[in-house]
């Protein structure tokens, strides 16, 4: 499954990702990373479509993108 | 060094289209968040992989909240004194004309202090790259009003917002560095959305090859969001950069001389 994979420990919860994705498949999370931030996740149940916008925008460089070849995407 | 990026957990059919760049150390960084410090940082380093450059270059960091990327860039650094990061560069790659050899300066820095240094480089048409971050105002010592700062806005300096009477107007970088005869490329871009931050990729690609070309100085100037200065959350800041900030600040090329375009292995 295409996805997007959060290095935890770089987020800053800034939601940025969140509001680029064309599938409104983000939003903050409830758990803390050791800077003290809340951090992002995947929530929703809508497919990954590895536009990778998310990654594009985050300032911190907390997400890589999975991209699954069978979906032929 | 070329080793494929992978991720633990990837399975047959799955591949990693998109991960941080080796030329970026990986650690978290100090900057607010929503910062664009950290997408400039990022943008940079990719160029850095992509054009085959890490092995040989060398950041001449300078003062202001980028103050600690030689802890973020994987490359040699050097700091430099407020605003002299020109200054720097210039001795060090007339020193070692085979490094790669870039400044990172925010626009307290570049515009303000560091005026004096960032015009003779480029009037001298030294071999360097200039990365410059305008976020319109100094963010590390609590958002005081910089020469970039907008008519009418607020910072701790203009408390009822700037006003030309007094401080004279946002000073416009890209365009004066581009009129002098030693800038080889000069523009504008911002990083407050896809398109922009795409655009403004190329624009470093090209500062970048105005010196892996030997041609001259290359200058980008990068229009960036303060969150915390300007008081905003990220969403906001990346707004108000497409309505307040580029009216004034015109994204595009000022100058482009045409130089080669270096492929991988970065040219000389
Ligand atoms: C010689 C000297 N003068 C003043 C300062 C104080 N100072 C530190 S950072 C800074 C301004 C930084 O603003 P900018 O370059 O816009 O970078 P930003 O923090 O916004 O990224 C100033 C005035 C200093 N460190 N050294
Ligand atoms: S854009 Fe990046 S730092 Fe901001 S919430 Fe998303 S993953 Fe975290
Ligand atoms: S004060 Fe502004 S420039 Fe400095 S790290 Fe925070 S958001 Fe970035």
């Amino acid at each position: 499954m295409s996805r997007p994979v959060f290095a935890e420990e770089r987020c800053k919860g800034c939601m940025l990702c969140a509001s680029v994705c064309p599938q409104k498949i983000l939003a903050i999370s409830s758990r803390y990373n050791p800077q003290g931030y809340l951090v992002a996740e995947v929530s929703g149940d809508k497919p990954c479509t590895a536009c990778a916008s998310c990654a594009l925008i985050c300032p911190d460089c907390a997400i890589s993108i999975v991209r699954s070849r069978k979906e032929g995407k | 060094m070329n080793a494929t990026p992978s991720l633990p957990g990837l399975v047959e059919g799955e591949e990693l289209i998109f991960s941080p760049p080796r030329s970026l150390t990986p650690v978290p960084t100090h900057y607010c968040p929503g910062c664009h410090h950290g997408v400039a940082h990022r943008l940079v380093a990719e160029l850095l992989d992509e054009m085959g450059l890490q092995e040989k270059t060398a950041l001449i960091s300078s003062i202001g909240c980028s103050v600690f990327s030689y802890n973020y860039f994987e490359v040699d650094a050097l700091e430099a004194p407020h605003g002299r990061a020109p200054a720097v560069a210039t001795g060090l790659k007339r020193a070692r004309p085979d490094c790669f050899v870039f400044t990172y300066q925010g626009d307290g820095d570049l515009a303000s202090i560091g005026l004096a240094e960032i015009m003779h480089a480029a009037n001298r048409g030294d071999k360097i790259s200039i990365v410059f971050v305008n976020n319109t105002v100094y963010g590390m010592t609590g958002g005081q009003m910089a020469p970039t700062t907008l008519l009418g806005q607020k910072t701790t300096t203009t408390p009822m917002g700037r006003i030309s009477e007094d401080c004279g107007y946002p000073m416009r970088m890209a365009e004066i560095i581009s009129g002098l005869d030693g800038t080889v490329y000069s523009a504008r871009g911002a990083l407050n959305d896809a398109k922009n931050i795409r655009q403004a990729k190329k624009m470093i690609r090209r500062a970048f090859e105005a010196q892996s070309t030997n041609s001259g100085l290359g200058f980008v100037e990068l229009l960036a969001g303060c969150p915390t200065n300007w008081h905003m959350d990220a969403l906001s800041s990346n707004k108000r950069i497409g309505t307040e900030l580029i009216p004034v600040f015109p994204l595009g090329v000022f100058k482009d001389n045409g130089f080669a375009e270096s492929g991988k292995g970065g040219g000389k």
